[in-house]
């Protein structure tokens, strides 16, 4: 069992999400960086999909009640045993009645705290991650509150030493300014050819609005090729016929602002949609906060499953070492 | 007709926009693939979203190149006909409470959001749809039933488009920019949509009333969420029917206590059905759904 002292900003149960309820309108939840959140899955010897704790910006103080393994990975935001500084990317020891709490975030925005055996919850529609906004999954389908209490499952398939870390080389850094790669597609020939080579060509700064249902952009206004609206769509230029929204894909509602969704956000709605972000860089947008930058990369198909492939090689050989 | 696109959604995803207009035809249409894809049982596909007037499908590329999936589907997109395609649905009977207090309050609250911030939503579509009065654009909207023609935005939304010829539609833009707050059950109208809000959160689509019972519910307390906590199905008939005041209280009131059921009938049709005679199919409708 794990006590709650202090829940921290933004902290929540999630796995690798709820799939295969698109259709109904359910979005996936799950974490936003999949990469991280694997390796410390991997960290404590468990089962790929066994739910963590995401923890957004500001750290969480909790209290463990019994004896565990713990790993924290993804951006910097330095963890402590029992007001100890204590490496991320390794496998922890924890002793029943040791404190962990967090440090101010130095990089990225996002870690994962994984623990031998997985966070409880029951499993709503196949999954353990938390939708906020419809209040599914998660404990009590929510953020943690102040006193709450976490089972700690059975996920666990295999014993790490504690020390094990992951190797440097396949530790991501996070830095103020992101490259994210898109594929240009999906109903890109709204916009005009001009307002395109203007969403490659800027720095676009991420807003206060920027969580796990979706990051929203300044930069510029990009504009719509004019036209006489189809049946149906209504009458802004960068309304569409209400459609389905990938995860990840990129849509610039009057042409203000930009926004990508993500985890959490609406299936579908009556907006154009320009690009979509590669799920490889989906990892990495997780770890963007306000005020940074990001520049958009155009890539096509080919690309985005080779940067597909790199992950899931790179986790391939975390798990090649961990079995060594 | 259209020539239809085949977009890449990132890694993940397949979007197929069959046209850019909205048509019953081409909701049929994207129907009558995605069923049969699902049917097919390929696999790899994780998703099969049909919409409006397009579909999506999210996939698995370690098990599915994407290339393979748009050749799989246009093979489809030729040889499906909605010809042959049967739809087995519900008709239901959708209590609405029009120009109700909860929807009143929350427009009148974005009024600097709109359009026409001197009159309600419900002047406004009434007056650019040519109707003399609001009585009138809701006796439209209550007179024939709706398709269910997609479900998404949140959990178990509808998006519903009327089954009557292309110039009896109702057409309405949306908030200039949308609302931060929208009521649970909010009952609104965007583009040649109505759609009824599963839970309170943003939106943008005209509002106009609230339904009496929930779409939605995730602790699935009444009869119609047994198997599902969204009620709602792609190919459903929904019926908008005008209740007062009193009617809507009881309604809660059953709500409430757990004992409300929705009045349903089954259903099975044809795309041609409707498409040949859509008053007389609307009629047909209503006389067996309430018989």
């Amino acid at each position: 069992m794990i006590h709650v002292i202090n829940p921290g900003l933004e902290t929540t149960v999630q796995d690798t999400g709820r799939i295969g309820f698109y259709e109904v309108g359910m979005p996936p939840s799950g974490a936003m960086d999949k990469y991280s959140y694997t390796a410390g899955n991997l960290l404590v010897g468990n089962n790929e999909s066994a739910a963590s704790l995401e923890i957004t910006y500001l750290g969480p103080e909790l209290e463990f009640q019994e004896d565990t393994i713990i790993a924290v990975t993804g951006g910097e935001i330095p963890p402590k045993i029992n007001g100890e500084s204590v490496p991320m990317w390794e496998a922890l020891e924890i002793k029943a009645g040791d404190k962990l709490s967090f440090d101010f975030v130095k990089q990225g925005a996002r870690v994962y705290l994984a623990v031998a055996g997985g966070i409880d919850v029951p499993e709503i529609m196949n999954s353990r991650s938390t939708y906020t906004l419809c209040g599914i999954g998660g404990l009590n389908g929510g953020k943690l509150q102040v006193n709450d209490k976490l089972e700690v499952g059975n996920e666990k398939i295999r014993d790490v030493k504690p020390g094990t870390r992951i190797a440097d080389h396949l530790i991501p850094s996070f830095d103020k300014h992101h490259e994210i790669r898109v594929v240009l597609g999906l109903c890109s020939y709204r916009l005009t050819e001009e307002s395109k080579d203007r969403f490659f060509s800027i720095d676009w700064k991420v807003t206060p609005e920027a969580n796990r249902v979706g990051y929203r952009f300044k930069g510029e206004r990009l504009n719509f090729v004019e036209r006489e609206q189809p049946f149906g769509a209504g009458s802004n230029p960068s309304n569409v016929v209400d459609l389905g929204y990938p995860i990840g894909s990129i849509q610039v509602p009057d042409g203000v602002e930009p926004i990508a969704l993500l985890n959490d956000a609406v299936t579908g709605g009556g907006y154009a949609t320009i690009a979509t972000i590669i799920s490889a860089d989906l990892n990495k947008l997780g770890q963007v906060k306000t005020n940074e930058t990001v520049r958009f990369v155009s890539v096509d198909i080919d690309e985005a499953l080779a940067a597909r492939n790199e992950v899931k090689e790179k986790l391939a050989e975390i798990k090649q070492n961990l079995s060594k | 007709m259209t020539v239809a696109r085949y977009e890449y959604g990132g890694d993940e995803f397949v979007f197929v926009e069959l046209s850019e207009t909205m048509d019953l035809n081409i909701n049929f249409k994207a129907m009558a693939i995605t069923s049969q894809l699902k049917e097919e049982n390929l696999p790899g596909i994780l998703d099969i979203c049909p919409s409006n007037a397009s579909y999506m499908i999210r996939f698995d590329p370690d098990r599915i190149h994407p290339d393979k999936l748009i050749s799989k589907l246009k093979e489809l997109e030729q040889s499906v006909s909605i010809d042959d395609f049967e739809i087995s649905s519900r008709m239901v009977d959708v209590p609405v409470l029009f120009d109700d207090p909860w929807t009143h309050e929350a427009l009148m609250r974005f009024r600097d959001r709109h359009q026409d911030p001197d009159s309600t939503d419900l002047e406004y579509v009434a007056r650019i749809n040519g109707f003399d009065s609001k009585e009138e654009l809701i006796k439209a909207i209550t007179d024939s039933p709706y398709l269910v023609s997609m479900i998404g935005f949140v959990p178990g939304l509808p998006w519903c488009y009327q089954m009557v010829p292309r110039e009896r539609q109702i057409e309405a833009p949306k908030y200039v920019r949308p609302r931060t707050f929208t009521p649970e059950r909010a009952f609104g109208l965007g583009g040649a949509f109505t759609v009824i809000y599963p839970v309170q959160g943003a939106g943008g689509y005209q509002l106009f009333g609230t339904a009496a019972a929930p779409i939605f519910d995730k602790d699935q307390r009444t009869y119609d969420f047994k198997d599902s906590i969204t009620f709602p199905r792609q190919g459903d008939i929904f019926r908008y029917r005008s209740i007062d005041q009193k009617e809507y209280e009881e309604i809660r009131k059953t709500v409430e206590d757990g004992t409300f059921r929705y009045l349903t009938k089954d259903i099975t049709f044809t795309p041609k059905q409707v498409l040949d005679d859509p008053k007389g199919f609307s009629e047909e409708v209503l006389r067996r759904l309430y018989a």
